[in-house]
């Protein structure tokens, strides 16, 4: 059912329910009223009969037209066993009151005064022992007129609230259809491939603007998505392009020159070296890929950091001697928490890996200015401890670093800040990093390590 | 050895039955789960290469029925799925070894070598000998012609492994898992600078060396050249 028919509904269901309350009003004012004047004339005529039967005869008609002349409302009609009227101020017998102590409404004509015409009573008639009948009535005009004007007024309630309630209905509802409709308008712009648009918003902060801003933010996700996307395939078209067509010329070069078999045998060797290459960056755009899909949740387990640093260092401790660096663990603290062993273990390598890559001091060249220290020793230091609840693991080097400015840039996937591209690598080093570190809740955050850099994984606990 | 390769891609099946053949192996291929089950259960393998995507039946689930039926033939799976938790669900279903496509053949190569059980004397050995070089596996003694040589524990382990499967060539890749227990590909060499550490150790004070290295796959210990 849609929003406008369900209000539809909602509006039709109160306005059966106040139409019942105001009739129901209406009836029981009545009611109450004609029972009220009913019980006093069964009163009255009791009265009446027992001076018939108590006194001499002819004081029943005295009595009658004694009261009748009095009043106006009160209403009497006496009449003799041949129907001829004896005493009372009614023209008539009432013609809708039925004999024998029935009481009902009836109407009778009044000529007097300004109120003159047709008017309603209520009245009971009773058998006289005589044979004659005894009439005894109301007029309840007035009574009548108030519940009438009460009617009136409920009918008019009613139609108020009717109408009030129908037009807030359709104007709360044709809002509503607005904000839908401006909604999927901007749904469909957005759709149809302009990815920057957004949901209107009104700035109410009501549940139209909730809704639109949680899709908003879900937008913002999809289109840095999206940008991410593009510019990996981007990059991939480049990175990968690149070394396919190094393995292609290879190969050519090696098949056009055709020397010796030795010479085609080298060539082929440069030529799976070039593949090799291409696999390891596919590789790892595949996992980075798959980090991020989150895909690797099932196989965390607590693990605890501080050997898979040690083991890091151990593995690599020796290559670094051979760069002339000396790789060594300062803090370590103990922490324990639930992550995949292997993904840890490769972040960790690729930060001690980037650092002996990049984080020599020998390159005087590139250190933009920065003045080098005086002990030459290139050293990093590896370190983990626990703040705040989150496992912070460092690896610092005191290289060249890297400038405030690229620093966001660098854990981007595929940049390479070595624009010769003369050292190894495949660009996606620190995407990884970053994207374990996602995986896992927290974060890679590069800083400047006074001189050199200092990348800090940061793992909630 | 025997070999059965379980692959439904033809040319990948006739590149492996020609190069083993060419490395001194008989090898056999089905191109699919059922004939592939039906064929390892009637022949003898040394050691069976099985796809993990195959038609008809998929490769974890002939390795599971194998085992279920008490075959032990050791299994090296081949498999374009590469992540760490598809490598735990390889070896869960009963495989001993994981190789991700693509691969070089050497890397199959030596790991189809290190599987088979009868060429793997030296798992059960408390003491690895190789030339006048002895490790014994009890006191974690190394020694060669009588010189006790004082290795690092890790160093230790690297030898231990090396010596184990003395005769084959063993690759960086299984180092770094079987030593390391690293399942990716560092970006530099640091198996390489591991090794002439050991190296330097093993071999650098005598005249006849005992590792070699081996251009395009790897490392062996053994005594000849």
């Amino acid at each position: 059912m849609s929003a406008f028919g369900l209000s539809a509904a909602g509006v039709a269901v109160y306005f059966i329910l106040t139409a019942a309350l105001l009739a129901g009003l209406v009836w029981q004012l009545n009611r109450v009223f004609v029972a009220d004047v009913m019980e006093t004339l069964s009163a009255e005529m009791r009265t009446l009969t027992a001076i018939e039967n108590t006194a001499e005869p002819g004081a029943m008609e005295r009595t009658v037209a004694g009261i009748a002349r009095q009043t106006n409302k009160r209403l009497y009609f006496l009449s003799a066993s041949d129907g001829r009227k004896l005493a009372g101020n009614l023209a008539e017998f009432p013609p809708e009151l039925a004999a024998g102590g029935a009481g009902g409404l009836f109407t009778y004509a009044f000529e007097k005064g300004p109120q003159a015409g047709e008017r309603n009573a209520a009245g009971i008639s009773v058998s006289l022992a005589g044979g004659g009948k005894l009439v005894v009535a109301r007029d309840i005009e007035d009574q009548r007129r108030f519940v009438a004007s009460i009617r009136l007024l409920a009918l008019a309630a009613f139609a108020l609230i009717a109408i009030g309630g129908l037009g807030l209905g359709i104007l709360a509802s044709r809002t509503a259809l607005r904000r839908v409709e401006s909604i999927s308008d901007a749904t469909r712009r957005i759709m149809a491939g302009e990815f920057s648009g957004r949901l209107p918003l009104q700035g109410s902060g009501d549940e139209f603007d909730r809704l639109s801003n949680s899709v908003n933010e879900m937008l913002v996700r999809i289109e840095d998505l999206m940008h991410g996307l593009k510019e990996v395939s981007d990059n991939i078209a480049h990175d990968l392009k690149t070394p396919l067509n190094r393995l292609r010329q290879r190969a050519e070069a090696s098949l056009r020159s055709a020397g010796t078999a030795d010479e085609l045998r080298a060539g082929l060797g440069d030529t799976i070296e070039a593949a090799d290459e291409i696999i390891k960056t596919f590789n790892a755009l595949l996992l980075i890929a798959r980090l991020e899909a989150g895909a690797v949740e099932e196989t965390k387990t607590a693990i605890a950091l501080a050997p898979v640093l040690a083991d890091a260092a151990e593995l690599y401790e020796p290559v670094a001697e051979e760069a002339g660096i000396r790789l060594f663990m300062g803090e370590i603290c103990n922490v324990t928490l639930s992550a995949n062993r292997h993904l840890i273990g490769q972040a960790v390598v690729n930060l001690i890996d980037n650092a002996i890559k990049y984080g020599r001091q020998s390159e005087p060249e590139t250190t933009s200015g920065r003045a080098r220290r005086d002990d030459r020793e290139s050293r990093i230091e590896l370190s983990l401890c626990l703040e705040h609840g989150r496992a912070i693991i460092t690896v610092a080097d005191n290289g060249p670093g890297i400038s405030a400015s690229d620093r966001k840039r660098a854990m981007e996937r595929f940049v390479r800040l070595d624009k010769s591209r003369s050292l190894p690598g495949t660009g996606l080093g620190l995407s990884l990093v970053a994207a374990v570190a996602r995986l896992h809740g927290g974060e890679l955050r590069l800083e400047d390590n006074e001189p050199g850099l200092r990348a800090v994984l940061i793992l909630p606990v | 050895m025997r070999l059965l390769i379980i692959e439904d891609d033809t040319e990948t099946a006739t590149f492996l039955v020609k190069a083993l053949k060419e490395s001194g192996h008989t090898a056999e291929w089905a191109a699919d789960g059922v004939s592939g089950l039906e064929l390892a259960r009637e022949g003898a393998f040394d050691v069976l290469l099985v796809d993990r995507m195959l038609p008809e039946l998929d490769g974890l689930s002939v390795i599971q029925t194998l085992r279920k039926e008490g075959n032990q033939t050791p299994v090296l799976v081949l498999s374009a799925l590469g992540e760490v938790d598809d490598r735990v669900r390889g070896l869960k279903a009963g495989g001993d070894d994981y190789l991700t496509k693509p691969y070089a053949y050497a890397e199959l190569l030596a790991r189809v070598e290190a599987l088979s059980r009868r060429s793997v004397p030296g798992e059960q050995q408390t003491r690895l000998v190789v030339g006048d070089l002895v490790l014994d596996r009890l006191s974690h003694a190394v020694a060669r012609g009588g010189e006790p040589i004082t290795l690092q524990p890790r160093e230790y382990r690297l030898l231990e492994y090396l010596m184990k499967h003395a005769g084959q060539v063993v690759t960086r890749t299984m180092l770094l898992e079987n030593v390391w227990d690293y399942h990716f590909d560092p970006q530099t060499n640091v198996i390489d600078v591991h090794v002439s550490r050991l190296r330097s150790k093993i071999d650098k004070a005598f005249e006849k060396p005992l590792i070699h290295t081996v251009r395009g796959a790897g490392y062996v210990v053994r005594e000849s050249e």
